[in-house]
């Protein structure tokens, strides 16, 4: 157990991912209105590209950016580039899917003049 | 080797994070998420990942928060339920047991900035060594995107397209 505590206790990053992601799905899960689901679905979605980001971070390393374009190159002087690349195409692809979705609730909208999960439910019947 | 200007960052997020989740009213929701995506970029440019801060800051914490505040002057901005109904058992149960078996696996992971982890071993030392002759790129997230992965941006860039062909089919006026 004590070893679970310190592994936690080194790890804050961790932590609060796991309070993020689980907090976001149980909104998408649990929550009634469609915009404070997709609220969730955000949440999901920065949760896990903040996990990826925090893999890349070596300490006492500076930006992945070459300082000198000739000397030769220390790799632990440099973030690892690579977590950094995947996660921007993830941020701009989370991005337009939230667009997505987005349009989708305001056409619900239009048609069932509601938010609220239930009552659109209860109109479809 | 944690600095509480970290902790104090990390503090900020969940609670931004919580008071978009608790509010009632939805524009303020939206406006605390696009605080809490502005907080996220200032964590991930203390990592040094500035390209990612960048974009998070543009397109998050701006572009996200325009579609949620565009949506929601078309729609209802108030959440008018006063009592919810009680969640599922299911929820209340399966979630945090989903949330302590990550813990669990906590003591699994590499150490914070290690730079001896997995992820930092295998390929990434051969971008850093070898982008300034292939590229002529200091910056190695961009000699990554746009050179090395070029094929990967460019299907995301169809994925984008198709998402702007989805939302207007959708959001057309006269439809027959």
């Amino acid at each position: 157990m004590f070893e679970h505590l310190d592994a936690w206790l080194h790890r804050p990053n961790f932590i609060v991912f796991v309070i993020l992601f689980s907090w976001g799905l149980y909104i998408m899960v649990v929550h009634h209105n469609l915009v404070k689901k997709l609220i969730g679905m955000y949440l999901v979605q920065t949760s896990v590209i903040f996990y990826l980001v925090t893999l890349g971070v070596k300490s006492g390393a500076t930006v992945p950016v070459l300082l000198s374009t000739t000397a030769p190159i220390r790799v632990e002087a440099y973030a690892n580039p690579l977590p950094h690349v995947v996660t921007l195409t993830a941020i701009v692809v989370g991005v337009a899917t939230l667009g997505v979705s987005l349009a989708l609730v305001a056409a619900m909208y239009r048609k069932y003049g509601t938010l609220d999960e239930d009552e659109i439910l209860k109109r479809l019947e | 080797m944690i600095f509480p200007v970290e902790i104090f960052l990390l503090l900020l997020l969940v609670i931004t994070a919580g008071a978009a989740i608790l509010v009632k009213d939805l524009i303020s929701a939206v406006l605390i998420l696009g605080s809490y995506s502005f907080f996220l970029a200032i964590v991930w440019a203390w990592f040094g990942a500035v390209d990612v801060a960048f974009v998070e800051s543009v397109v998050g914490a701006g572009l996200a928060t325009v579609f949620f505040l565009l949506t929601l002057f078309v729609t209802a901005p108030k959440d008018t339920r006063i009592h919810p109904p009680s969640p599922p058992w299911t929820a209340l149960i399966g979630l945090p047991l989903l949330g302590l078996l990550l813990l669990y696996a906590a003591s699994d992971l590499p150490k914070f900035g290690d730079p001896a982890s997995p992820a930092s071993v295998h390929v990434s030392p051969v971008y850093l060594e070898n982008s300034m002759e292939d590229t002529l790129t200091p910056n190695v997230v961009t000699s990554i995107l746009m050179d090395y992965r070029a094929f990967d941006t460019l299907i995301e860039t169809v994925v984008i397209f198709t998402a702007g062909i989805a939302c207007a089919l959708l959001l057309r006026r006269n439809r027959t």
